[in-house]
């Protein structure tokens, strides 16, 4: 990040791609529990522009990534829909790259050989444009010194950074994001909000992206939709008109986020936490 | 260079007390002959080829019966982890006849194949089997599955998620589930040379056997070393390097 990521030997991999549009239509999802069926999803429709970054909020259990892993196609719903540029959603694909909030890095793979593992599975590419890419990517998170490093070496930072450069790596359309940074502390986050925001707008991706921060979600959405939780339903919808990169800790940024904490402790229970 | 030099020490040390226990005639020298009896047993032996051909034959034996368990034992593991079908049939067979001690297999083998390799390499092949397949089925079960979700976005599938997700995160399992089914295949095809005499070969368990026919305790005991150093040679050559780099990758080590 802090270097200028370009390179001569750009393949045409690297060239951006257009970022896709979602539509999200009446989905519904209930789970069996031991105190009954929970509905986690209650006829949720969303639209989701080309290339814009959505912020999705509430509190634990609101369903809010059980609908992210709808639109990874890693969960089927109940009922209703979900479109990726009009085609319907089936099964989870590279066009939509999921980061979790564990990093899930592949334990016997080095930090390259991680982020050269969905590249693996592209088709089309040479072994040498591969490696460039992945190159390419480590560099725009600022790890190529450590391309060749374990992963249990690097710091919960520094893992995340490899999991955000194994997501782009694959140039996906669409970037799904469930709580990425809640395992790490403050300093690395601000710095990531900083890194993230200027990744997507070199990239140009469809970011969904699911917190229970609202700060967070004020800070890098340009539109924050708050979930109220038994059943989940898409509460009230916050549009953030700041100019980017937006620093975490400024005043309008805090104006934003309190009314967005507004909405949320409106519907909350005494008992459900939404952290600062 | 330290340690190695106090572990030098402390096998010196023993063979000094070994020495010491046989000068002053404390058992008969017939129970409990001299270090240099014992290596001038294995001098000669060595000298005339009894010895090398023995640990050949022995090695060969264990080798083919090792990978037939293996090469057998991998797949089923995987099975049993994939389908409950298998888990309830051959998972459970197999926890049971894990429990079995290889040496038990002897007198089945003996009664089915008669004096033959073929009993001996069924005695060491049941000694490995099991045990692999019970390490791969909990390789296989322990692996996170935030992994095979993570692939699955990225567009692996099916054999793809085996091959390069599932199996490598099992690995430090499978390893040690092979280091164990080594040493199982390994007393087994002692105890299978010790009570099988065929006459298509002397390995080191039938050299065993003929010491104690014949009361030759140098030769007993010298067989005996060889078995340990054997045993220790696998370990070090073949299965410490692969979990050092396991440690090593997977950040479990503790040096």
């Amino acid at each position: 990040m802090r270097r200028r990521a370009g390179r001569s030997s750009a393949t045409r991999e690297l060239e951006v791609i257009a970022p896709s549009k979602l539509m999200i239509d009446n989905v519904s999802k209930s789970f069996q529990s031991a105190s009954g069926t929970v509905l986690a999803l209650d006829r949720v429709s969303l639209n989701v522009a080309e290339g814009e970054f959505v912020c999705l909020v509430g509190a634990s259990g609101c369903g809010k990534s059980t609908l992210l892993n709808i639109i990874a196609g890693l969960e089927k719903p109940d009922s209703g829909t979900v479109f990726a540029d009009g085609k319907p959603v089936t099964q989870p694909g590279r066009e939509r790259l999921v980061m979790f909030q564990e990093p899930a890095l592949f334990p016997w793979l080095d930090v390259l050989g991680n982020v050269l593992f969905g590249l693996k599975l592209k088709p089309n590419l040479t072994n040498k444009d591969r490696r460039d890419i992945a190159k390419y990517y480590l560099e725009l998170v600022g790890l190529s010194r450590f391309e060749h490093a374990n992963i249990h070496e690097l710091s919960g930072g520094m893992k995340q950074r490899v999991a955000l450069a194994r997501a782009l790596a694959p140039n996906p359309r669409v970037l799904l994001m469930d709580e990425p940074f809640a395992a790490l502390d403050a300093l690395t986050r601000e710095q990531l909000y900083g890194d993230i925001q200027q990744i997507w707008e070199s990239r140009r991706k469809t970011i969904v992206f699911v917190t229970h921060n609202v700060r967070e979600a004020a800070c890098l959405g340009d539109r924050v939709l708050v979930f109220s939780p038994h059943p989940g339903r898409i509460q009230e919808e916050f549009l953030v008109k700041l100019p980017r990169p937006r620093d975490i800790n400024s005043v309008d940024l805090a104006a934003h986020a309190t009314r967005i904490r507004k909405s949320l402790k409106s519907f909350s229970q005494p008992e459900a936490t939404v952290a600062e | 260079m330290k340690r190695f030099v106090l572990a030098a020490g402390f096998f010196v040390i023993l063979l000094f007390l070994w020495e010491l226990a046989f000068r002053l005639k404390i058992w008969s020298p017939v129970l409990l002959p001299a270090p240099e009896q014992v290596a001038s047993y294995l001098k000669s032996s060595a000298a005339d080829g009894t010895l090398v051909s023995a640990t050949l034959i022995t090695m060969r034996r264990l080798l083919i019966g090792y990978f037939v368990g293996l090469i057998g034992g991998l797949p089923l593991g995987l099975l049993t982890a994939r389908w409950n079908l298998f888990r309830d049939t051959i998972g459970t067979m197999a926890l049971g006849l894990q429990t079995l001690p290889s040496v038990c297999w002897v007198p089945l083998a003996l009664l089915w194949f008669g004096q033959t390799e073929t009993a001996m390499l069924f005695v060491v092949v049941m000694g490995t089997l099991w045990s692999v397949i019970i390490a791969t089925e909990t390789g296989v079960r322990n692996v996170p599955p935030i992994y095979r979700r993570a692939a699955l976005t990225m567009g692996s599938k099916r054999l793809h998620i085996w091959l390069k997700v599932i199996l490598p995160a099992a690995l430090p399992f499978i390893v040690s589930g092979m280091k164990q089914g080594w040493a199982f295949a390994w007393r087994s095809l002692m105890a299978a040379e010790i009570f099988v005499t065929i006459l298509t070969g002397f390995g080191l368990g039938q050299l065993l056997h003929y010491g104690r026919e014949l009361s030759a305790m140098d030769q007993v005991i010298a067989i005996m070393l060889v078995i340990v150093v054997i045993g220790l040679l696998a370990d070090k050559i073949v299965f410490s390097p692969i979990e050092k780099f396991l440690h090593r990758r997977w950040g479990t080590s503790q040096a």
